[in-house]
């Protein structure tokens, strides 16, 4: 972390840059926050650790209309975000200076309340450069360890690799953090019954508060108007609440994004109700493959999104009856 | 009449494309070919501005079916709108398959303006298909039930 902020002093030093987009410590341990830096005596605030989750890709769509070079810190899957939204034309390459960040898999703090550690005060061993695999929890009712792996988001058991797909330096390095296939999740929904999905749809998505935080975080939920926004678009009244509302909203959040999700799983990292969204997307992903040949949005620039392109020899939609 | 003595009547939407399909039931109707009244066509300029929304706000508000008919592939009065359909249509209908809604109330069928034949057979099996699976009460919005 010290790399980085010493890095970023000397980029703001010289002009390089005008601001740093990193993260600042929040008021607890485990939260840091998205933050600007403007000055190098700001940085003293900067934190870069287990915790960082946030995609930062998004915030440089606001970032490119500003006055300046902006030197943004991306995770190796961060940047899959990035590239789709150079593609979409919603950020300018030329505004950020992009310093891809090294990573070891970051850290949910549900996953570790889950086991029972409450009361949290301080956890060692969420910095980048801690080479341990367990993390010291300091808690009010005395110390408690927790292993790293375990208390990982779920989108690092199943990382998409240490690659930055695009940056202009790289610092620090990034651990192999994979260790289960991301379609595995869905695969095993699909061999249900139809009322086995349907409850267990039914079941996760009844939680939903309507509360927009998937939609705001999503790098690739990026329009300016958008559906859910219009009053007259019935699932925007959370009050007179029916089961197909959320249904509806949830089906057409992750309809917008198909074939542009980079599947970096924001959306299930910020549900406050833990609600496993990335469970929509990637079924749509793992369609998209199926049927259209592999395609990982973001990974490059100039390739087609698969709905916005077609073969004469396409499957026809009956392939789902057929597919069992 | 108590609710449960009356007679399950579908509501089915099906979405015809302005330049085939929709010729297609015209000509069914000059050849006075029969399908059932269940069947409720609301006509569209080409199979692709049948946004996915279209599809799950029928089932909101009380379909029990939707269909969706287009030129056949190749030959979109648009040239290509039917390939963009086709595909949006494949992963919407996979979707709905996999949120646990049964996969014959949706359907897609290619029916050309020469195809009043076609058009008659489609919407009857397709009607049949709907009164065997019977009331849709996965999707519907409560709210929009008499």
């Amino acid at each position: 972390m010290q790399e980085l902020v010493n890095r970023a002093k000397e980029l703001l030093a010289d002009g390089t840059v005008a601001r740093v987009l990193g993260w600042k410590a929040g008021d607890l341990p485990y939260n840091p926050e998205p933050a600007y830096f403007e000055k190098a005596e700001e940085l003293v605030d900067f934190v870069y650790n287990g915790f960082c989750g946030a995609n930062l890709s998004k915030y440089m769509i606001e970032a490119s209309k500003l006055e300046g070079k902006t030197m943004v810190c991306l995770k190796p899957c961060d940047t899959y975000s990035f590239n789709q939204l150079i593609k979409e034309h919603r950020v300018d390459r030329d505004k950020a200076y992009i310093v891809g960040v090294g990573c070891k898999g970051k850290l949910d703090i549900e996953k570790i309340r889950k086991q029972g550690i409450k009361g949290i005060e301080l956890i060692q061993g969420a910095e980048l450069t801690d080479e341990a695999d367990t993390l010291k929890i300091q808690t009010i009712y005395g110390d408690k360890t927790c292993a790293y792996a375990d208390a990982m988001l779920e989108r690092c058991h199943v990382c998409k690799g240490k690659e930055h797909m695009v940056y202009d330096e790289l610092i620090g390095d990034s651990n192999e953090t994979k260790d289960a296939d991301r379609f595995d999740e869905v695969a095993k929904l699909e061999t249900m019954s139809p009322e086995e999905k349907f409850a267990f749809f039914q079941k996760e998505l009844s939680k939903c508060i309507r509360c927009n935080a998937c939609r705001n975080v999503c790098p690739a939920c990026s329009c300016r108007k958008c559906v859910f926004d219009s009053t007259k678009f019935d699932s925007s009244q959370k009050a007179n609440v029916d089961s197909f509302e959320e249904k509806m909203f949830h089906i057409i959040r992750a309809f917008h994004v198909a074939g542009r999700c980079t599947d970096c799983g924001e959306c299930s990292r910020v549900c406050p109700q833990g609600i496993p969204l990335h469970l929509f997307n990637r079924k749509f992903i793992k369609d998209i493959d199926e049927l259209y040949g592999e395609y990982q949005a973001g990974a490059d620039i100039t390739s087609k999104a698969p709905l916005t392109n077609y073969t004469f020899e396409d499957a026809e939609p009956s392939i789902v009856g057929k597919r069992g | 009449m108590s609710l449960e003595n009356k007679e399950f009547k579908p509501k089915i939407v099906a979405f015809c494309c302005n330049w085939c399909s929709y010729a297609g039931a015209d000509l069914a109707g000059s050849s006075r070919l029969t399908y059932p009244a269940d069947v409720k066509i609301i006509r569209v300029p080409c199979s692709c501005r049948v946004n996915p929304m279209f599809i799950l706000r029928a089932f909101e508000k009380g379909a029990d079916g939707v269909i969706m008919c287009g030129c056949h592939p190749g030959d979109c009065h648009y040239s290509t709108g039917n390939f963009y359909a086709r595909r949006r249509m494949t992963l919407l209908f996979s979707m709905l398959d996999y949120i646990g809604v049964e996969n014959g109330r949706t359907r897609v069928e290619w029916v050309s303006a020469a195809e009043g034949v076609k058009f008659s057979e489609t919407m009857n099996s397709f009607v049949e298909k709907i009164y065997s699976l019977g009331e849709n009460v996965r999707l519907g919005d409560l709210r929009c039930k008499n």
